[in-house]
């Protein structure tokens, strides 16, 4: 055996690993606003990517748009002052500049239309996606559930203000969410933390169909690009892929009665083994447990 | 004769006189509006923190009882402000005194109906206000569904009488409205003095009789939309249930059927009265007068078929939504001839900066402003992010109270001498101006980068990291407070004057329409014998 072949070799499976773990490692993200944040947050996979970089497009078009506006207004009241023309002109016409007006706005919307229908077009038309998970909106609450694994189902309710508030109580909540997570868990931002979390493996391409027991609420989670009605009556579809691991917070997009502000949605994003393994025991203690979004 | 000029009581409660009804719509406008904006005051200052703290302590009621009056007094606001106070100001203030005196005709073809029109104001009110005081969610009093009321949050959501009280309220304001465009449709279209043409017809005139058809062709939609909400909650229809084959989501196009249109039945006379005004202070004619019209009409029509960019989330098929979002863009196109045209106006003019000259102006840049963050919504792609945010409140309160309610305060600071006689104080009105100015974008700008964050609209606490921004516009409402204060002292010294001290025409020879040919205020009766235009 060669020593030093030996050597080198485990030095570059070592080094791979820690490169993979630390990798991992940094894409673990927490998907929440930022404190005096300007922009929209940042995107975790490709679907909020597109909407990101096509909010950017639109920016600069605006601030151009409306930057000219405003230098022709401002040159405007400078040059024509009435100190500095006292004799008004009687010009009202000028067919010219009349079609330019309209003819450049319209070539501006088709750019616009160019990227736009396309982001359209691939926000909607749903993949072959690998499993589904069903989110129902409630009175005010958010009931998941995976029937492609066995029909695992509990509803997620926010985590109220004095937890946050008290050491003790905000320590059992971590407690039972790490329990319930399979890993060590910490509570984040009131108003945004849930008792539970809907759980789903990265990189993996999931089919979410929505619907609401009660009234019109709406799911949504910014880092994911995803973002549609809870309609009572009506099964609503759309899907997502996560490309990081980590925790990803949303909050009810629809008035829904006075808790509309208290309905979060937390979704805790791992890795596909950690998913196996939760799957495991999710189904040994949330299976056809009888807990539906209307007994909760 | 004995009615010739009435006098007391009967003056106002009989009128036929559409200057007295105009005053009477402007003053109803007026105490509406200090309730919408006090209304919004309150979620202002509970917003300025997180937690909910500031409505239980100033209403003496339960955290619980908070959430759902913030969600009573964000409906209320909103209902108020669209439909008591921008409506009455422009349409039925505005509208009734100045189109009669512009196309050279003595009165509206129904002098009477239109009192009527006014006079259903005031108890359509009263139901509103009613409804905040009796039950509407279970054990909670008032109708918090936001002024778009979906089903079910408006039929199973709220099983009280407040609803109901609430939907009367909208059957009687909207009944008032379809008269008042009846009206406007018939004076326009009959009694334009000989000689005025329509292609000749002032440009206010012309925002009045395209928001006249707007009118009248949606609000029988909403009026159905709302009585099946009100056959679902009391007769067992199930129009918008679907345990009895209905659909929540028909609700929706009926509403947006109606409230598209609605939203440009707010603007196009604000644009009437920007076109006149820019004209006067530049002492140059419109520029591009058809242009201008037709740009009107043009979004007036448009404008009844994009109602869905309302509803891109709920779930749309794909190539509806691709159409409304063509379509929807196409309307920035007849906008965007208004404000260059407005500009060119300006352009080689002689141009006086006073005060209606300064709302105009600011209209015009700030209304760009609320333009393209709607041509940014119009996108569905981008508009996931967007929808329900706080970005699109930034964007309408910017095509609102930055937009139609600047045009109001420029048509006030413009007519009020000719109505009254009295012109108002020049320097304070500046003052006034200025700090209304500075607040409203303080209060609204923030909200763009609120939106962005994901900040969701109609929420009474959010967590910790909006706080900045938000207190920054709460802020911002304080400033506009004292601005709106100062306007109250600016008008009250105008309208308590001793003596009247205004000209015929105190704008010079920019102001060319037919009303400024008359005294200050205008005789009760006027063109008894009509002006001939040339």
């Amino acid at each position: 055996m060669n020593v030093k072949r030996l050597t080198a070799g485990i030095m570059v499976a070592l080094t791979t690993l820690f490169g993979f773990t630390v990798s991992a490692l940094a894409e673990e993200r927490l998907g929440v606003p930022h404190e005096k944040g300007l922009w929209l947050r940042e995107a975790a996979n490709d679907q909020a990517s597109r909407v990101v970089d096509f909010n950017e497009l639109l920016l600069w078009i605006i601030t151009v748009i409306a930057a000219f506006v405003f230098i022709l207004m401002f040159y405007v009241m400078w040059r024509y002052r009435a100190k500095a023309n006292p004799e008004p002109s009687k010009t009202s016409h000028n067919t010219l500049i009349e079609i330019i007006w309209t003819v450049v706005p319209i070539g501006v919307l088709v750019v616009i239309g160019f990227w736009s229908i396309p982001l359209l077009y691939f926000q909607d038309v749903v993949p072959k996606t690998e499993f589904a998970i069903r989110v129902t909106g409630n009175q005010w609450n958010w009931t998941y559930s995976y029937p492609d694994h066995d029909g695992i189902e509990f509803t997620a309710m926010v985590i109220p203000d004095e937890t946050f508030k008290d050491a003790d109580k905000r320590s059992e909540a971590e407690a039972n969410l790490s329990t319930f997570l399979g890993k060590d868990a910490k509570l984040n931002a009131r108003l945004l933390d849930t008792d539970y979390r809907l759980v789903v493996p990265v990189d993996t391409k999931i089919k979410v169909l929505l619907t609401a027991t009660d009234v019109i609420h709406a799911w949504t989670v910014p880092e994911f690009g995803v973002k549609l009605d809870a309609v009572p009556g009506r099964l609503n579809q759309t899907w997502f892929e996560v490309d990081h691991v980590g925790t990803y917070y949303g909050q009810c997009s629809e008035l829904c009665g006075k808790d509309h502000a208290f309905m979060p949605i937390a979704v805790e994003v791992v890795s596909k083994e950690d998913f196996a393994k939760w799957v495991e025991r999710a189904k040994a203690e949330y299976a056809d447990a009888g807990t539906t979004a209307l007994g909760r | 004769m004995a009615h010739d000029n009435p006098t007391g009581w009967r003056r106002w409660v009989y009128s036929t006189n559409h200057k007295d009804i105009g005053v009477m719509y402007l003053w109803f406008a007026f105490f509406a509006g200090l309730i919408g904006f006090g209304m919004s005051g309150l979620m202002r200052m509970e917003l300025a923190e997180p937690g909910v703290q500031f409505l239980p302590e100033i209403l003496g009621i339960t955290e619980d009882h908070a959430r759902h009056m913030f969600n009573v007094l964000t409906t209320g606001h909103g209902l108020i402000m669209v439909f008591f106070m921008v409506m009455p100001a422009l349409i039925g203030g505005f509208g009734n005194y100045f189109v009669p005196l512009m196309i050279g005709a003595p009165d509206m073809a129904f002098p009477r109906m239109n009192n009527v029109s006014f006079w259903l104001m005031p108890p359509a009110f009263i139901l509103l206000l009613l409804s905040t005081v009796v039950e509407g969610a279970p054990g909670m009093n008032g109708f918090g569904g936001g002024w778009t009321a979906y089903a079910p949050l408006s039929t199973v959501g709220h099983p009280g009488p407040s609803m109901d009280l609430a939907i009367f309220s909208l059957h009687v304001a909207g009944a008032s409205s379809i008269m008042g465009a009846i009206n406007y449709i018939t004076t326009i279209f009959n009694m334009r003095a000989p000689g005025m043409t329509l292609h000749k017809m002032p440009l206010f005139s012309w925002s009045i009789l395209i928001t006249a058809f707007l009118l009248v062709l949606s609000l029988p939609v909403l009026a159905g939309a709302i009585t099946m909400l009100l056959t679902d909650r009391n007769f067992g229809t199930t129009f918008f249930d679907p345990a009895g084959g209905g659909d929540p989501i028909l609700y929706q196009h009926l509403f947006w059927f109606f409230g598209h249109p609605e939203v440009y039945i707010m603007i196009l006379p604000a644009f009437g009265i920007v076109s006149h005004i820019v004209s006067t202070f530049s002492r140059k004619p419109v520029f591009g007068y058809l242009g201008m019209a037709y740009a009107m009409a043009a979004i007036g029509f448009i404008g009844f078929v994009v109602w869905a960019h309302h509803m891109y989330t709920v779930g749309l098929d794909v190539d509806t939504k691709a159409y409304f979002v063509a379509a929807t863009m196409v309307i920035a196109v007849p906008t965007g001839v208004k404000i260059f045209s407005w500009i060119a106006t300006m352009w080689g003019g002689s141009i006086r900066f006073e005060v209606p000259m300064l709302y105009a102006i600011a209209f015009i840049l700030l209304f760009t402003v609320g333009g393209v963050t709607g041509v940014v919504l119009s996108n569905a792609g981008a508009d996931i992010s967007l929808h329900d945010t706080y970005y699109v409140v930034a964007h309408f309160h910017y095509v609102l109270s930055l937009g139609a309610v600047f045009a109001i305060f420029a048509g006030l600071y413009y007519w009020v001498g000719k109505m009254s006689g009295k012109q108002y104080p020049n320097f304070l009105a500046h003052i006034q101006f200025w700090i209304t100015f500075i607040g409203v974008n303080l209060i609204f700008f923030p909200q763009h980068f609120l939106g962005l964050q994901g900040m969701p609209r109609r929420y009474v606490d959010y967590p910790d990291a909006f706080a900045y921004w938000n207190w920054v516009s709460t802020l911002g409402y304080k400033i506009t407070a004292v601005g709106v204060l100062l306007f109250i002292v600016v008008m009250a010294m105008t309208l308590f004057k001793k003596k009247k001290d205004c000209a015929d025409n105190p704008w010079g020879e920019g102001a060319t329409t037919l009303e400024w040919t008359l005294s200050s205020p205008p005789p009760f009766h006027q063109f008894n014998e009509l002006p001939k235009i040339k």
